[in-house]
C-alpha cells in the first residue's frame, strides 16, 4: 500500500466555453519514507494536484488517497497528519517567527517542545530571530520557518509546492539536505520543482507535462530509458550550428544547452556522415555524452 | 477551546499590530463625532438676502430691519431693481430675493392690504424651501404687529381663529445634534462591525495564509468565531467611545438605560458581522471587498434613515429600508437615547435584527468552505 495514491484523477478549470485541463488522469503511487519529485515547467498542474491532494480542491474525476485515507471523504483525518508548504511564502508576515510556529503548533494541538527533535535541526537556524516579524525574515529564512511550521505536527506525510523557486543556489542545496533528513526520519516527502538539476536529489521522479505524467521512474531508470546517442557539439559559430544540425539527415533533435548544443542521433548513426553535414564549420568539436533528466524531459516532450 | 483561545489571541496580536488600522479605529470615532454633527447641520443660518425695496418707506426699511434681526439673513445687497438682484443670485452671492413693491406702506396703511414677492434661489433645495418659510413666518409676525399699531383691535377677533401652541418632545430645543449624534454612531459601529471584519477575512485570502489554515484540522466554526469575536468587541468598544464623546462634548446621556442599548448593540453587531463574513466569502481581494463595503456604506447611510426621515421616502424606498440593518438601530439609538425606550420597546427591532444575525451567518458559514 503507497503512502500516496493518486488513480485517473482529472481536473478541468473554467467555464465550457474556455475550459482549461489541468490535470488529464494522472496515476502514480509514492511508497511510505520516499522522497518523491514532481517535475515540470509552470503550468505543468503541480500546484493543482498538491492543491488536490492536501484536501485544499475537489477532483473532477478519479480518486486518490493519502497515508490510506481518501482525499475526499476522509479529509479530517488527512488534515491531522498531512504537512503543506505552499509555493507562496503563507505565514502571517506580522506576527514573529516564535508566534508564527506557537500557533501552527497550537491549532494542529500539539506543542513547540513536543516535536522539537524534528525541527531542530531547521529552526534552530532561525532561532535567533525568533522575535522578528516573519514578514521581515530574508528569502532563505522565510523558507525555514515555513518548513517547520509545516512539520510541528510531525506530519507523515509533506507536500512541498516549488519550495526552491526564487531561492539562491546555495540555500537551495542545504534545502534539498534538510530534505534528505527528514526522509531518514521515516517521512514521506512530495516535493514539486521546475528545475530539472533538482531530480536527480529524488527517489523517483514523475515527469509532468501539461497535465500528464509522461514518466515515473527513478532519475537512473529515466535517464537509461533515453536509449539513444547524444552528442555535446561546439564550433565559433554556434547559431549557424543549431540550424545545420537540425538539417543533417541522421540528426533527430538538437537543441542549445549551455555552452554546447545537444544533437539527440538516430541509433545507428555515423561519425563521418555528421562530420561531413557540418563541413562549413572548421574546428566543431563533437563529443558523446551521457544524457541528464533535462534531455530526457526534452526527449519526452517531443514525442 | 484551546485552538479557539489561541486563534483569538492571534488575533487580537495582529490587530494591535497593525498602527494604521488602530489608529483608524480609534480616531474615525472622535472625528466622525466631533466634526460631523456640527457640520451636519439642518438649521439655515446666514441665507443671502438681496432686497429690491421699491417703496423706500419707513414700513420698509423696518421690515428688512426685522428680517436681518432674524439671525437667520444675511442682507446681501439693496438693488434698485429686479434683475439687478437677479443678477447676484446668478452669480451665486444671493439666495433669495424679497421684493417690497412701489406704496407698499401707503397700501398697507389705507387698504390694509399689501402685496410682498418672494423669490427663492432653488438649486439647493433645503435652502430655498426653509429660506422662505423663516421668511414668511417674520413677515407675518411684522403683519400681526402693524395690525396692533395701526388697527383698534376688538376685544374679540370677529374671525374665529385656531391657535396653535406646539411643544417638542423629548427634545424641545430641537437641538439636531441630539438627533445626529446616535446615528452617527450607528455608522461608526456598522464600519468596525461590517467592513473591518470582511477586510481582515479577504486579507488572509489574499496573502495566502488562508490556505495554510485550511490543511490544519482547525474546524471551520473555530475559524469564523476567532474571526467573529475580535470585532464583535472591538464594535463595542468603539460604541464606548462614541458614548462618552457624545456625553462630554454634546452632554448627551442617554435617557433610556445603558444596557438596553448594549443588548440591542450586541445583537446588531453579530448581524453586521455575518455580513462582513459574507461579503469576504463573494470576494477574493481586499480591493474587491472595499469597494462593495464603500457601495453598501452608502445605501446603508441614506436609507438608513440618518440624514433623511424614513417616513417621507416613496413606498418602494421604505421597503428597502426594512431591509437595511442600519435603520433599524438608528432608531433604536434614537428610541433609547432621546425618549428612553426600555427593551419590551424595541422587541420588535431586536427580533428582526436576532433574525437578520441568523440569516446572514447563516449564509455565510454555507458559503464559506475549507476547500474550493
Amino acid at each position: 500500500m503507497g503512502s500516496v495514491v493518486v488513480n485517473n484523477i482529472v481536473k478541468t478549470y473554467g467555464t465550457k466555453k474556455a475550459q482549461v485541463t489541468a490535470l488529464n488522469g494522472i496515476s502514480f503511487e509514492v511508497a511510505p519514507g520516499e522522497l518523491f519529485g514532481i517535475i515540470g515547467p509552470d503550468g505543468a498542474g503541480k500546484t493543482s494536484l498538491f492543491r488536490i491532494l492536501t484536501t485544499l480542491m475537489l477532483a473532477d474525476k478519479g480518486e486518490a488517497s493519502v497515508d490510506g485515507y481518501d482525499v475526499v471523504k476522509d479529509l479530517k483525518a488527512i488534515r491531522k497528519r498531512v504537512g503543506y508548504m505552499p509555493g507562496r511564502f503563507s505565514l502571517y508576515q506580522d506576527l514573529t517567527v516564535a508566534e508564527n510556529l506557537e500557533f501552527f503548533a497550537t491549532i494542529f494541538n500539539t506543542s513547540i517542545e513536543e516535536n522539537y527533535d524534528l525541527i531542530k535541526d531547521i529552526y534552530s537556524q532561525i532561532e535567533p530571530f525568533k522575535n522578528r516579524r516573519a514578514g521581515k525574515l530574508s528569502g532563505g529564512m522565510k523558507q525555514k520557518l515555513a518548513l517547520s511550521c509545516a512539520l510541528i505536527h510531525y506530519p507523515s506525510v509533506l507536500f512541498l509546492d516549488e519550495p526552491t523557486t526564487g531561492v539562491d543556489a546555495v540555500s537551495r542545496k542545504e534545502f534539498w539536505e534538510m530534505l534528505r533528513r527528514l526522509k531518514e526520519k521515516g517521512i514521506t516527502i512530495l516535493v514539486s520543482t521546475p528545475y530539472m538539476d533538482e531530480a536527480s536529489l529524488c527517489d523517483r521522479v514523475a515527469l509532468m507535462q501539461e497535465g500528464k505524467l509522461m514518466s515515473v521512474n527513478t532519475p537512473s531508470g529515466i535517464v537509461e530509458q533515453f536509449g539513444k546517442p547524444l552528442l555535446a557539439v561546439r564550433s565559433g559559430n554556434m547559431l549557424q550550428l543549431l540550424r545545420d544540425l537540425k538539417q543533417c539527415r541522421e540528426v533527430e533533435d538538437a537543441y542549445p544547452f549551455g555552452e554546447y548544443h545537444h544533437a539527440v542521433m538516430k541509433k545507428d548513426f555515423s561519425q563521418q556522415e555528421l562530420e561531413a553535414c557540418l563541413k562549413n564549420h572548421p574546428g566543431v568539436t563533437i563529443k558523446a555524452i551521457q544524457p541528464d533528466i533535462e534531455d530526457c524531459f526534452m526527449d519526452l516532450m517531443k514525442n | 477551546m484551546r485552538s479557539l483561545k489561541f486563534l483569538l489571541q492571534k488575533e487580537f496580536r495582529q490587530i494591535f499590530r497593525d498602527k494604521s488600522i488602530l489608529r483608524i479605529i480609534f480616531i474615525m470615532p472622535l472625528v466622525q463625532l466631533i466634526v460631523l454633527p456640527l457640520a451636519a447641520d439642518y438649521e439655515m443660518k446666514n441665507i443671502s438676502l438681496s432686497v429690491v425695496d421699491h417703496d423706500h418707506s419707513g414700513y420698509s426699511r423696518q421690515l428688512v430691519q426685522k428680517i436681518t434681526a432674524s439671525g437667520y439673513f444675511r442682507l446681501n445687497d439693496y438693488s434698485p431693481t429686479f434683475h439687478a438682484s437677479m443678477q447676484e443670485v446668478e452669480k451665486d452671492r444671493s439666495d433669495i430675493i424679497l421684493e417690497i413693491p412701489a406704496h407698499f406702506e401707503r397700501d398697507l396703511v389705507s387698504q390694509s392690504e399689501a402685496t410682498l414677492f418672494v423669490a427663492a434661489n432653488a438649486i439647493n433645495g433645503v435652502k430655498a424651501g426653509l429660506g422662505s418659510a423663516y421668511l414668511q413666518s417674520i413677515i407675518r409676525d411684522y403683519n400681526g404687529q402693524v395690525r396692533t399699531e395701526w388697527m383698534q383691535l376688538p376685544r374679540f377677533n370677529p374671525d374665529l381663529e385656531i391657535a396653535v401652541t406646539s411643544s417638542n418632545w423629548f427634545n424641545p430645543l430641537l437641538n439636531y445634534k441630539y438627533f445626529m449624534v446616535p446615528g452617527i454612531l450607528v455608522v461608526l459601529v456598522t464600519m468596525v462591525g461590517a467592513f473591518l471584519s470582511s477586510l481582515n477575512i479577504v486579507k488572509e485570502k489574499e496573502i495566502g495564509t488562508i490556505e495554510q489554515i485550511n490543511v490544519t484540522p482547525v474546524k471551520k466554526h473555530y475559524f469564523i468565531l476567532g474571526k467573529l469575536i475580535p470585532f464583535w468587541i472591538l464594535g463595542l468598544v468603539v460604541m464606548s467611545l462614541g458614548l462618552l464623546i457624545a456625553w462630554l462634548a454634546y452632554d448627551i446621556m442617554p435617557v433610556g438605560s445603558f444596557l438596553t442599548i448594549y443588548v440591542f448593540a450586541a445583537v446588531y453587531l453579530l448581524a453586521v458581522l455575518g455580513l462582513g463574513l459574507l461579503v469576504s466569502t463573494y470576494t477574493s481581494n481586499q480591493q474587491q471587498a472595499m469597494l462593495i463595503s464603500f457601495f453598501m456604506m452608502m445605501v446603508f447611510i441614506l436609507l438608513g434613515g440618518l440624514y433623511t426621515s424614513i417616513e417621507s421616502m416613496p413606498a418602494w424606498a421604505q421597503w428597502i429600508t426594512r431591509f437595511n440593518p442600519v435603520s433599524y438601530f438608528i432608531e433604536v439609538m434614537r428610541m433609547v437615547i432621546l425618549k428612553g425606550s426600555r427593551l419590551p420597546d424595541i422587541s420588535r427591532h431586536l427580533l428582526i435584527m436576532t433574525g437578520f444575525a441568523v440569516l446572514l451567518n447563516g449564509w455565510a458559514i454555507m458559503n464559506y468552505r475549507k476547500r474550493g
